[in-house]
Order: structure tokens, then C-alpha cells, then sequence
């Protein structure tokens, strides 16, 4: 009887065999779902609107915006010296790095720049930011994608290296580190030995994220192939930083144009080959032990001197106009500053990598499942303080 | 000690017509006191453009003649175009001499002057591991061919200048604000908008609130 009635397409009872070229899935409808701004897995608020249908996504719009606070209009109304700290609250997981941007760009207008032994100081503090910075991403991206044990051993060894930052400056998030024409404080007693001591420390525990992640069929599962970007698609989006270099270009700022003193320091440029998110995993996990370098070389290297160029207390840099950008843990961080010659920027525009990066996801999660858009964004690394600004 | 009169201010910038020439004869009574106001603001005069020297220049001065300068600024070179060069330029920077990341899209707002707005593109190439800024002015109201065919990032760069300027992009696919909300009155980075300033209605209607401030 059934036979007969799957024979005959007029009295079909149900329309499981609908399957036409047309029509190739059962229902899909296509569905258009929110996800966020208050959601824990777009680290902060980030709101992606998504077409899908079913489990796969057919496109994706980012809204953003929720945490503008006119950072450049803020900027113009400031004098150079008081934006200084403002900059820390924009990737505020890496304040140290905006704050060496920021300096360096009015340094540069200036025409100063910063003593030796401030640009070892610099190179330090801007390295141990960024391992502390790349460990927040592993912590948080891995616990997205499932796997909660990596966030306790990378908070419990950034932990360390806040404890150093509020050593150095006091304060362990928004540090206000430097000053425009080098740095504001000395290093306390201390400083090299208790450096060197959490290098010991941090290089075997490095492994152990490593161990925990890169053998693990769920997190493979999780990771290879998702998420993929080719090297040249990076470029025409104008991706920077680890993402950039997991889809094989081998570019990095502090290579290509040095800035402080990295052009004295051996390390390398890890690049991945198949840009997906196993790839940039394994790219951040390669640059810490590369900052582990780094600040091995500079610790042992501090020369004597000051720490202060001579910069005048009212700084008014000349008529001009300057772009001056950093590789930041997130990538690309610019700063461009038109100065008019008095105590304020008449504009200041921030080239912020996160924002950037960010409008890579939609190329990033086409044909993707809606759980792996959690995985991507977090391979992005954003910080929507600094997408917004 | 008597001898060469050194005197205790620092010296005159340099190119700066000073008042009071530099004496000769020792002085003779109160010489601390005797500086009036010690170099008044000493801001230095600051280095001033100089013409761009290069083959990649001279190519495009070559092909553009009047319609472009040129120059560099603190060893940063940028080309300072007609408006009308606009679309072509950045695709020939582009295909010609790989420039293939645009690191940058931004403006500037010099309410006073009669083309009010400095449009920049930041430039870079990967081969030529260099960095070019393209600069032109356009007046208010008065918009920009899209440069998204040219460079895919240019699409949210245009929308943020859009957002914060005011200045339309002609063939952008989506051209909309992207940090303020959509609603929303007025463009914060022009120079006649206040650092207090907001949009009151947008924010009674949709926030429920007398003032955000």
C-alpha cells in the first residue's frame, strides 16, 4: 500500500520527498536570529544580526557602536598630555600598547624621541602586555568554544604579570605607563629579577595551555577549518595582526617598520598556513614564546641613563600632521594627529585593529553553523572598547 | 666670567625675528634680572613640508601635472589631489604600484575655510613595505566616489566617516551610520558640533530620559 501511494505524487500523505533541485533542503525557511549585545560570547557588546538556515549562516551584520564614547572628539578637547590616559580605556586589555602608540605618534610630531633605557622599559612592558593579552584570548575564546580549564591557568599567570604593572605604574588594567618622551617612573627594585623569574614561569606554563588544547579532538574538532580566510582576502579587508599572519602573510609592524628599539631584538614572525581559527591559535600561542624572547633580550640589556627626553611641560607640537601606527596584540593600531600648534590635537583619528578586523567575520562565517560564529568571533580577539571607541 | 655675556634664557628660535638683538657689550648692572620674558613660548618654527622626491612620485606628477603635489612631512610622504582625481588615483596606486592595503579612510573639518574638508586615505603596500597618504579637500554637501571596489575595508571606514562627518560616498553598497544610532542628528567630528552636544529628542524618544548628560 505504501509503495502505491509513494508512486502516485497526487495523493503523497506527507512531503518528506520534496527534495527538488528548487527546493534542495526539507524546510528552510530562512530565519533571521539576533545574537547579542548582552551576550558572554561576544565579549562585550557586540551585536550580530544572522540570516541562517537551519544551523548554516548565509550572512551576518555586525551593529556595533554600543560603547562609543567619542574617543577622537574627546581627543580634540583634551590637551596632548591629559588624552594620554584615555587612550588606555580603548583596548583595555592591552592599555599599555595604545599608550606606546599614542606617545610615540606625539613624539614623533615633536620631532623627540625617547631615551634608551625608556624604549627597553617600553619594549618590557608592551611585551609582558601582550602575553597578558593573548592570554585573556586563549582563556576566554577557549571557554566559548567549550573547554573551561585554559581560563584558569591563563588567569591565574596574567595574574603575574598585572601584579608587575601595578608594581611599575599602580594601576593593573588602565596603567597610563608612559609619558609622552619616555617614562614617568623608574623601575622599582626588583624589577629585572622579578621579569626574569616570571619568564621562568610563564615558558613551561605555555606548554601546558598547549597540552591542554592543541591534542584535543574536541578542540580540533572545534577549530580546523573554521573560520578560514585567505591571505589575500586579509589584505583587501584590511586585516592586521596575528589573524593576518595565521592566513600566511608574514607582516608584522615591528618587523616591517620598527618602532622603540625592536629593531635590536632577535625574534621571529610565526605565520600560519591555512587561516582558520586552529591556525591563529597556534599563531598566538607561537607569539607569546616569541614575546618570551623579547623580553628576555631586553630585560638582560636595560642601559643605564634617563628615562625622560626633554619634552617641555606644555607641549605644543608644530604645525603638522603625523600617522604613527604600533602592532598591538589585536594588529594594526595607528594613530593619525593633525596639530595646528597648540596645546590640543586638532584631530586626532585612532586606526583601531579590532574595528577592522572585526568586519572580516562576515567573510569569515558564510556557510558556517551558528556555533561556530561564537568560535570566530573569538578568534578575531575584538575589544569593543576599542571598536566602538 | 665677564667675558662672552651668556645669557641665561634659551636661545631665540632660530628664523624668528627677535626684538631685542643680541648685545655685544657686557652688561652692567642686574644682569639676571635684565631678561624680560625668557623666549616666549619658544615654539620651534617646526619643520615645514618639502617636495617628495621620488620615481613614484614623478610618475604621478608626470601623469597628473598640476592636479597633484607631492610632499613629505617628517619622512611621511603624502599626495595632495584634485577632488576629480579621486576614484582613479587609488585604483592606480593600487594596481600599478601595490598599494593593496588601505590602512585608512579619514577627514579632517576646517569649518573656515571654503572647501571644509580634508578627506585621507592611508596607504600602504606590502612589496614596497611603504606608506603614502592621498589627501583632498571637498567642500560640505559635496561627496566621494566609493572606494570599496578598490579596497573591501573601505566599507565600514567610509560608513564611520560618513557617521562622524557627513560626507557621502557615492556607490558605497551600504552607506549608513555605524557608531551613532541611526536615527541620530548631526555628524560629532565636525568642529561645530560640541563636545556636549547630543541629540535630545533621539534620546527622550528612545531612552526614555530628559538628557543624557
Amino acid at each position: 500500500m505504501n509503495a502505491e501511494i509513494k508512486n502516485d505524487p497526487e495523493n503523497a500523505l506527507s512531503n518528506l520527498d520534496l527534495e527538488t533541485p528548487e527546493r534542495p533542503h526539507l524546510d528552510s525557511n530562512e530565519l533571521i536570529i539576533n545574537m547579542g549585545p548582552q551576550h558572554p560570547a561576544t565579549h562585550g557588546v557586540l551585536r550580530v544580526i544572522l540570516r541562517l538556515d537551519g544551523e548554516r549562516v548565509l550572512g551576518t551584520e555586525c551593529v556595533i557602536g554600543y560603547l562609543h564614547r567619542g574617543v577622537e572628539k574627546i581627543g580634540e578637547n583634551r590637551t596632548y598630555t591629559m588624552f594620554n590616559p584615555y587612550v588606555d580605556r580603548m583596548d583595555y586589555v592591552a592599555a599599555v600598547s595604545n599608550g606606546l602608540g599614542y606617545c610615540q605618534a606625539v613624539e614623533k610630531l615633536m620631532n623627540v624621541e625617547a631615551p634608551p633605557r625608556a624604549n627597553y622599559i617600553r619594549v618590557i612592558l608592551t611585551e609582558l602586555n601582550r602575553l597578558a593579552s593573548h592570554q585573556l584570548w586563549l582563556g576566554t575564546h577557549a571557554l566559548d568554544i567549550g573547554a573551561m580549564t585554559p581560563l584558569f591557568y591563563t588567569f591565574r599567570d596574567r595574574e603575574e604579570i598585572l601584579k608587575i604593572f601595578e608594581k611599575y605604574c599602580g594601576a593593573r588594567l588602565t596603567t597610563h605607563a608612559f609619558r609622552i618622551g619616555g617614562c614617568l617612573y623608574e623601575t622599582y627594585a626588583g624589577f629585572e629579577k622579578e621579569i626574569k623569574n616570571y619568564l621562568k614561569y610563564l615558558a613551561p606554563h605555555i606548554d601546558e595551555y598547549e597540552e591542554l588544547l592543541t591534542g584535543n579532538r574536541i578542540w580540533l574538532e572545534r577549530t580546523k577549518k573554521v573560520g578560514v580566510i585567505s591571505g589575500a582576502d586579509c589584505i583587501a579587508l584590511g586585516v592586521t595582526g596575528p589573524v593576518l599572519r595565521a592566513s600566511g602573510v608574514k607582516w608584522d609592524v615591528r618587523k616591517a617598520q620598527p618602532y622603540a628599539n625592536y629593531a635590536d631584538f632577535d625574534f621571529e614572525i610565526p605565520t600560519g598556513e591555512n587561516g582558520d581559527t586552529f591556525d591563529r591559535y597556534l599563531v598566538r600561542m607561537a607569539e607569546m614564546r616569541q614575546s618570551l624572547r623579547i623580553i628576555d633580550q631586553a630585560v638582560n640589556g636595560i642601559p643605564e641613563g634617563p628615562i625622560m627626553a626633554r619634552v617641555p611641560k606644555v607641549i605644543k607640537p608644530p604645525v603638522g600632521e603625523i600617522y604613527h601606527s604600533i602592532e598591538s596584540p589585536k594588529g594594526e593600531l595607528g594613530y593619525f594627529i593633525v596639530s595646528d600648534g597648540s596645546t590640543q590635537p586638532y584631530r586626532l583619528r585612532v586606526r583601531p585593529p579590532s574595528f577592522v578586523n572585526l568586519q572580516a567575520l562576515d567573510r569569515m562565517v558564510r556557510g558556517m553553523m551558528v556555533a561556530d560564529v561564537v568560535a570566530v568571533i573569538g578568534t578575531i580577539d575584538i575589544v569593543l572598547g576599542e571598536v566602538d571607541r | 666670567m665677564t667675558e662672552e655675556p651668556k645669557s641665561p634664557v634659551p636661545p631665540p628660535p632660530d628664523g624668528e625675528s627677535k626684538p631685542a638683538p643680541e648685545t655685544s657689550k657686557p652688561p652692567v648692572a642686574t644682569p639676571a634680572a635684565a631678561p624680560p620674558k625668557p623666549a616666549v613660548s619658544a615654539q620651534p618654527a617646526g619643520p615645514v613640508p618639502v617636495p617628495w622626491a621620488s620615481p613614484l612620485a614623478e610618475k604621478y606628477k608626470g601623469r597628473y601635472g598640476s592636479g597633484l603635489e607631492a610632499l613629505s612631512y617628517l619622512r611621511q610622504n603624502y599626495l595632495t589631489v584634485n577632488r576629480s582625481l579621486i576614484p582613479g588615483i587609488l585604483q592606480l596606486l593600487r594596481d600599478e604600484d601595490h598599494f593593496d592595503y588601505c590602512v585608512d579612510i579619514t577627514a579632517v573639518h576646517y569649518p573656515k575655510r571654503e572647501k571644509q574638508f580634508d578627506v585621507l586615505w592611508i596607504l600602504y603596500s606590502f612589496s614596497r613595505n611603504e606608506r603614502v597618504r592621498v589627501k583632498t579637500q571637498i567642500a560640505d554637501g559635496e561627496s566621494l566616489p566609493s572606494a570599496v571596489p578598490v579596497w573591501a575595508t573601505a566599507n565600514w571606514l567610509e560608513r564611520e566617516v560618513y557617521d562622524m562627518f557627513g560626507i557621502k560616498f557615492d556607490g558605497h553598497p551600504d552607506l549608513k551610520r555605524i557608531l551613532l544610532p541611526d536615527g541620530w542628528k548631526g555628524h560629532p567630528l565636525r568642529k561645530d558640533y560640541g563636545i556636549l552636544q547630543q541629540d535630545q529628542e533621539w534620546v527622550q524618544i528612545n531612552l526614555g530620559i530628559e538628557s543624557g548628560q
